[in-house]
């Protein structure tokens, strides 16, 4: 008994060094930019750069395009296949699966082969063109974790009954979609989305390959012309990374408590 | 001396005494149980005897040998869980091999003890199946078949048929005594069900909040309750406060009137002292029988048909009597507010010893 | 029959409308995308079929390519099993405290999502040649680790690099398989004579192997899909395979676009066949989750 609790803490201890020095690390190497002293220049440094914050709401403005439409293309279909064709959600499973067995690189490597300027659909011809691209590559990216979550809240809500309820009170099918489906899945949605912000606003080999001025080919470039806002990028990165698995965490949390108070 | 004995075995979880001073012996292939209400204690007794729980006080001993300082592995005890907890991974005949293949046995031992063991359990013909192919109770009886191939000294049943339903609990039961008797092995038998406890054992040891109220066999458990927890948990009892009047010659004042009791029931209590008195449901009846000795009137305050029976509760001079009657058709059983009368023999009181 | 049968048709028309805006996104965007570049593998530049793309693919360099990218994706993925293993280990059946297991469940989620390019500035502060720890093992324990051939931009360095998301990414897989461990299995072999070692021998490792087994394919696959990380720390100094294929699409280094559909069906077919036995070691290890 003792032996196992021993080599637990152990396990758990050596983890633990392996993970946290990185960040110690990383923290001490951002503040060293003002010379024999610790500083936040590094920081000030980063926020100052216009760009920083050009790049950063243009990847934000994008992930919320892209968790919108993929919202919007996968409840309804999610709903559609659970209620009305069955027999094709094995299919669908594995439409939504695929993007783990092809990498990005290799789907983008895609696009710009079959959408480039002398392609029957010239969509990198144009800003809008790349940008609705670089939405279509973060929904690819994020489907198998958006549709996962939102199968999984309509499997607790029972569409079916739902569904023939709204019916025998007369509803229509957009007022049954967008009244009674989307409210009782919106936690999966939510956690769907959490997962779709953090992909695409780090995202880096989409949109470099797609020349977007996004955060992430910003991220890359700083590394290879500074030395000390890295790290500082790095730190604020790590932040952003709590705050989306906290939020998660926190929805999920919530749909669980909705689906246990059933 | 005894095959199995505890003595003054105490087990505490932190602050927490979850076993107070706990003694008792069984006999070599006896068949014990352990009765009592949720918590009390009844699993970390089992537990300790099992060897996953060491006492905080006080000695096990197995054959004359004390066992404190064996593993659960060196101490041959066979144990069935509530949750059957048969490995996943492995068919009926791998499980029930189990014990026998860690020990070492030939090929052919295996073989031949495993198709002895499943034809025990009248499971021969699903040998193949893994327990996620197989029923609750078939879960279950290879659970105590596996428990059984390594000849174990003692066996031990953690609730084994609470997962259970009804009708298959009651087979199942009968069935584990009927192997018990036939192999002659020690065996304690966890559980919370009364029927279930009067029906198969030996003996039975009733437990509360970590202690042994009372040991003895299914009747005297039944008949002569040692506690009010023991006479309120066996059995549902009317418990009526009571005065002793004279102790010689037995007369005690219930309900507003005197009877005269055996004087042996009286356990020396005194003149004046407060008693509590036990009626069985089953001892009132609502005619008068020539036997019958005593009665008590009072209001009919609910009437509740149970099939066979019906049982009917009544208030006499502020204290709840409830009794049952069997299920007559031509009989008109008595409505609520009535005034009836229930009639008993003074010899079925129970005094228990406050 | 003959009445309801337009009413049959009617509603299959409709039941297949309503997937349709899916069924074209997914065409578009990830069919036929993969689709193209497979068969452009299959084909020479005139457009005819062939198989010299994928004899090419073993010229040296890109077989070294994959050789290199095969053993980094393999060693993190082996290394963060073990060690990843070990702690959802410690955590599931250890006995420890409550809120270590929640503390490091919570950073797992966070570690395994912290990959891409910011991981890599973090390991450039933490080892590269002006890292804390480069320099604190040369000044305070005189151990100059750059003498040592150690380089952060080699197989060992992108190894400890991709193991920061390949060990969480094993603990909050595999944690559940270990909760579903009931007690009672490990009670009831202790009472039937086994001792710990035959209790793992004969039932953990069966029921686990194929959640420990399949993750470690899926890390595998994350591991050889990873661009980021391995472009920010290593520029373009590294041969591995996400690198080539990246300075192909920017710039036809390989002076073959057909060589090219090659490099990536040869990364689809490496991850799918991953992902795939991994999917299918799944529900293998789901038949005992019940
Ligand atoms: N490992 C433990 N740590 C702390 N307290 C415990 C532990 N195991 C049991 N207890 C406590 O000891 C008491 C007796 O538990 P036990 O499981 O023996 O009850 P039981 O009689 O078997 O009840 P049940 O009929 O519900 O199975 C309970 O109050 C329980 O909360
Ligand atoms: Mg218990």
């Amino acid at each position: 008994m003792i032996g196992k609790r021993f080599w637990s803490w152990l396990a758990v201890f050596v983890a633990a060094v392996y993970f946290i020095v990185p960040l110690l690390a990383t923290m001490e190497f951002s503040m060293r930019m003002r010379r024999g002293t610790y500083s936040f220049d590094a920081y000030r440094s980063v926020f100052a750069d216009q760009r920083f914050a050009e790049t950063f709401s243009y990847s934000v403005v994008m992930a919320l395009i892209t968790i919108a439409i993929g919202a919007l293309l996968i409840v309804p279909t999610a709903y559609w296949v659970r209620l009305r064709m069955p027999y094709l959600r094995p299919v669908v499973e594995f439409v939504t699966l695929l993007p783990l067995v092809v990498p990005a690189i290799v789907i983008i490597f895609g696009y710009l082969r079959l959408y480039n300027s002398s392609s029957w659909l010239p969509l990198t011809n144009t800003d809008m063109g790349a940008n609705a691209l670089l939405v279509f590559g973060f929904m690819t990216m994020s489907l198998p974790y958006m549709y996962r979550a939102v199968d999984t809240a309509m499997r607790t809500i029972d569409v079916a009954v739902l569904t023939e309820a709204a019916e025998s009170l007369g509803a229509r099918w957009p007022t049954i979609l967008f009244r009674c489906i989307f409210p009782n899945v919106l936690t999966g949605v939510l956690s769907g989305a959490f997962i779709t912000f953090a992909i695409a606003v780090g995202e880096y080999t989409m949109p470099s390959l797609l020349n977007r001025p996004a955060f992430g080919p910003y991220l890359a470039l700083i590394g290879a012309n500074k030395a000390y806002e890295p790290p500082a990028l790095a730190m604020i990165a790590f932040a952003m990374t709590w705050v989306s698995i906290i939020l998660i965490n926190i929805t999920t949390r919530l749909q669980k408590g909705a689906a246990g108070a059933r | 001396m005894s095959y199995l004995e505890l003595s003054h075995v105490q087990k505490s979880f932190g602050p927490v005494k979850v076993v107070h001073d706990f003694n008792m012996s069984i006999e070599e292939g006896e068949f014990v149980s352990f009765l009592g209400p949720s918590g009390c204690g009844k699993t970390t007794v089992l537990r300790m005897i099992a060897g996953f729980e060491n006492p905080t006080g006080g000695t096990i001993k197995i054959g004359g040998v004390d066992q404190a300082n064996l593993k659960p592995n060196r101490r041959n005890i066979g144990m069935v869980f509530q949750a059957y907890a048969l490995f996943p991974n492995m068919t009926v005949a791998e499980n029930v091999a189990f014990g026998l293949k860690v020990a070492g046995a030939s090929k052919p031992d295996i073989e031949a003890r495993v198709k002895e063991m499943l034809d025990l359990i009248h499971l021969g013909h699903l040998a193949e199946r893994y327990p996620y192919q197989m029923s609750g109770g078939q879960q279950q009886r290879v659970a105590l078949a596996r428990a059984l191939a390594n000849k174990p000294k003692v066996l031990l049943l953690d609730e084994p048929l609470s997962a259970l339903d009804a009708k298959i609990r009651v087979s199942l039961r009968e069935e584990i005594r009927a192997i018990q008797r036939k192999l002659g092995i020690t065996t304690i038998f966890v559980t919370h069900d009364q029927e279930e406890a009067l029906s198969i054992s030996d003996r039975i040891v009733v437990m509360n909040a970590g202690i042994a109220d009372q040991i003895g066999t299914p009747s005297d458990i039944y008949n002569r309750p040692a506690t009010r927890f023991v006479a309120g948990f066996v059995g549902t009892l009317n418990i009526l406060e009571a005065k002793v009047e004279n102790r010689d010659a037995a007369t005690v004042r219930v309900a507003g009137r005197s009877i005269t009791i055996p004087p042996a029931n009286l356990n020396g209590a005194g003149d004046g002292a407060a008693i509590t008195v036990a009626l069985r449901p089953e001892a009132l009846s609502l005619s008068k029988s020539p036997s019958s000795d005593v009665a008590l009137d009072g209001r009919v305050t609910s009437v509740n048909f149970l099939g066979s029976v019906i049982r009917t509760r009544m208030d006499v001079e502020g204290q709840q009597v409830s009794f049952d009657m069997f299920n007559n058709p031509g009989l008109q059983p008595p409505q609520i507010g009535d005034i009836a009368t229930a009639h008993f023999k003074a010899s079925d009181v129970l005094v228990i010893p406050n | 029959m003959a009445a309801t049968q337009p009413l049959l048709n009617r509603r299959l028309i409709t039941d297949w409308l309503g997937i349709a805006p899916f069924a074209l996104f997914a065409i578009m965007f990830l069919i036929a995308p993969t689709v193209y570049l497979v068969s452009g593998a299959f084909l020479d530049p005139n457009g005819n079929l062939t198989l010299r793309n994928l004899v090419d693919l073993f010229q040296p360099n890109i077989l070294a390519a994959y050789i290199i990218s095969i053993k980094i994706s393999a060693a993190s993925a082996i290394g963060g099993a073990i060690i990843g293993f070990a702690l959802a280990a410690a955590i599931s059946l250890g006995s420890l405290p409550a809120w270590v297991r929640s503390a490091v469940l919570t950073f797992c989620g966070v570690a395994s999502n912290f990959a891409g390019v910011p991981l890599a500035f973090a390991f450039l502060a933490t080892l590269g040649r002006l890292g804390l720890v480069t320099i604190i093992l040369r000044d305070v324990f005189g151990f100059n680790l750059y003498a040592t051939g150690f380089n952060l931009l080699s197989f060992l360095g992108l190894t400890l690099t991709y193991m920061y998301f390949q060990i969480p990414l094993m603990v909050l897989i595999v944690t559940p398989a270990l909760d579903g461990l009931k007690r009672e299995w490990s009670e009831a072999a202790s009472v039937l004579g086994a001792t710990p070692w035959q209790y793992w021998r004969m039932v953990v490792i069966p029921i686990l192997w194929p959640s420990v087994f399949g993750t470690l394919l899926l890390l595998f696959a994350n591991a050889f899909g990873a661009v980021a990380t391995a472009v920010a720390l290593t520029g373009s100094s590294l041969n591995i395979v996400p690198i080539v294929l990246f300075a192909q699409i920017r710039g036809d280094v390989l002076h073959n676009p057909n060589l090219g559909y090659a490099v990536a069906f040869g990364m689809v077919v490496i991850t799918g066949i991953s992902n795939f036995i991994y999917i299918w070691l799944r529900m293998r290890a789901e038949r005992w989750q019940k």
